[in-house]
């Protein structure tokens, strides 16, 4: 009898999170998603499709090809970022890796907004980038670098960098050394050697990595808030203006139910391609 | 090798940039952030009178704090729960736990305020710590089973042999064995909290902002210098706590390698 109390003590804590936590809120919003909405920000509890098949509308259909085209456009660039990064580190000493590493991730223990600012104070039109550029007569006018696409994606890229880094660095130095030498020895040119042997043990690292950066950046608001000046709109606005400002809370529900359904692919897609579940936290 | 290095260091100025220009412009005399004018700790004694900071900042450590302290806990103790028991749903709840760590968290953010209006629950601190819980404590208990699940079971067996209790045996034999899973856990559910903004953005309520709620009000009305200030204090905190630890896990590995 006494077991069988403990055992009901701690697993309670986790029955009670996932039910009340995830499950619900989730199930919620899928139920939201087909109710009507008043105009007062209200809603009626009448069943409806209204809600997803007004996403068809050819300007929702535009902000969800924008934001997949820009989240794409900053996940490729992570990857030609941390990948060069992750190989050179990972041929160095042990312990320079180590400081490496940390150097990595000790800027975003800090607060990212806080970063966004020393981006827009080097990135706006009398920022600092721009007067150094004048100064050195490249251009004789400031350039447009925030508030547009740009700035958005120089946004993007340096939040979610690391989150490419990190997996990627794991990922290539699990790679045996030694068979990169036999390669070597065996005649193999650098070319072959990468595209041989680095890069298909690399994959999932580079298929986790893409994960953590293409999905948040559907929904980072705050990113194109800040550095795309409010004009453009992604996905993660369209949500928040549907729930904050226009208030209609079943198409913010229905736009979710549809970014949760794109997520779940690409998850299942990862496992398939024998992505390990617990390495997507960045671990 | 010499453009390896460069490339390295090419990198780490790109990810230190914006560091660098706050850190500099928070000794600067001139509030406008463009030119540096002539050194000053001005804004250093400024922040101290910027009373909606300062409270965002206290409301920020007490979520952070509490919401982690309390994922650690029931991150721990499920962590076992799910690997030692079947117990009904257990494989549904395996699956959920992936929820937050994976679905955009705009998502769970307007799925947690949606769920808090339909139950008429007021938005507050208390809601922000929920909703903070809601996001760490599935990285809690992915970082204890992965240390839990490296953890020789005839530890356990041993010390039920030896007559130890359910309670005794968790506290005593596997909680220690499995401490850098919690710490490690621990760690990062108070970073990933400190930093939130989506979140808590739809999860704070009148009078609850936090540090990055603040800002992000802050950058788009204008921001003050002791801004600056505040990130260099912050930078400076982090800085030392990392560089402790890894002058300790260095030296670990330098001990590995003559061993």
């Amino acid at each position: 009898m006494y077991k069988s109390l403990f055992q009901k003590i701690i697993t309670i804590p986790i029955i009670i999170y996932a039910l009340v936590l995830i499950a619900m809120p989730i199930l919620y919003v899928l139920a939201l998603s087909f109710l009507k909405s008043d105009a007062y920000g209200g809603i009626i509890n009448e069943i409806t499709l209204q809600n997803y098949i007004d996403i068809f509308d050819v300007v929702y259909l535009s902000v969800f090809l924008k934001s997949f085209i820009i989240a794409g456009i900053a996940t490729f660039l992570c990857i030609i970022i941390a990948y060069p990064f992750a190989i050179f580190v990972s041929q160095k000493k042990p312990h320079i890796q180590k400081i490496m590493m940390v150097l990595v991730i000790a800027p975003f223990l800090t607060n990212s907004l806080i970063r966004m600012y020393g981006w827009i104070i080097l990135l706006r039109k009398e920022g600092i980038i721009n007067t150094f550029l004048q100064n050195i007569h490249l251009t004789d006018h400031p350039l447009q670098l925030m508030y547009n696409d740009l700035g958005i994606i120089i946004g993007l890229v340096y939040t979610l960098l690391p989150f490419m880094i990190l997996p990627v660095y794991s990922a290539v130095s699990k790679v045996d050394k030694s068979i990169l030498e036999a390669a070597k020895d065996l005649g193999a040119n650098k070319i072959k050697t990468f595209t041989n042997i680095m890069l298909p043990q690399t994959a999932s690292g580079l298929f986790n990595g893409s994960l953590m950066v293409f999905i948040p950046a559907i929904g980072y608001f705050f990113i194109v808030d800040i550095l795309g000046g409010g004009k453009l709109m992604l996905l993660g606005n369209l949500i928040k203006n549907q729930f904050l400002t226009a208030r209609n809370w079943p198409f913010g529900a229905a736009i979710s139910i549809v970014l949760i359904i794109i997520t779940f692919l690409l998850v299942k897609l990862y496992k398939k391609k024998g992505g390990n579940m617990d390495e997507l936290g960045g671990f | 090798m010499k453009w390896k290095n460069f490339y390295i260091g090419l990198v780490l100025l790109f990810l230190y940039l914006p560091i660098l220009v706050l850190i500099i412009f928070s000794f600067n005399t001139s509030s406008l952030n463009i030119l540096f004018e002539g050194f000053t700790f001005k804004w250093y004694g400024e922040l101290l009178n910027n009373v909606s900071l300062l409270e965002a900042l206290k409301n920020t450590l007490i979520v952070s704090i509490t919401s982690t302290l309390i994922s650690t806990i029931i991150g721990t103790i499920s962590a076992f729960a799910l690997k030692k028991y079947d117990f009904k749903g257990k494989k549904i709840i395996n699956q959920l736990l992936y929820i937050p760590i994976v679905i955009p968290e705009i998502v769970l953010g307007i799925a947690l305020l949606s769920i808090y209006t339909f139950l008429h629950v007021e938005l507050g601190l208390g809601t922000l710590i929920l909703s903070h819980i809601a996001f760490s404590l599935p990285f809690v208990i992915i970082s204890v089973r992965a240390v839990l699940d490296n953890m020789p079971s005839n530890i356990e067996d041993a010390a039920k042999d030896l007559g130890a209790s359910n309670i005794k045996t968790f506290w005593n034999v596997i909680v220690p064995t499995i401490m850098p899973g919690i710490t490690s856990g621990a760690f990062l559910a108070f970073t990933l909290s400190l930093d939130d903004v989506v979140i808590s953005y739809f999860t704070a309520g009148p009078g609850s902002n936090t540090l990055p709620l603040q800002i992000y009000s802050m950058i788009k009305t204008g921001v003050t210098p002791d801004v600056n200030a505040l990130a260099t204090l912050i930078l400076l905190a982090v800085f030392l706590v990392l560089g402790i630890s890894t002058i300790l896990q260095i030296r670990n590995i330098k001990r590995q390698v003559k061993v």
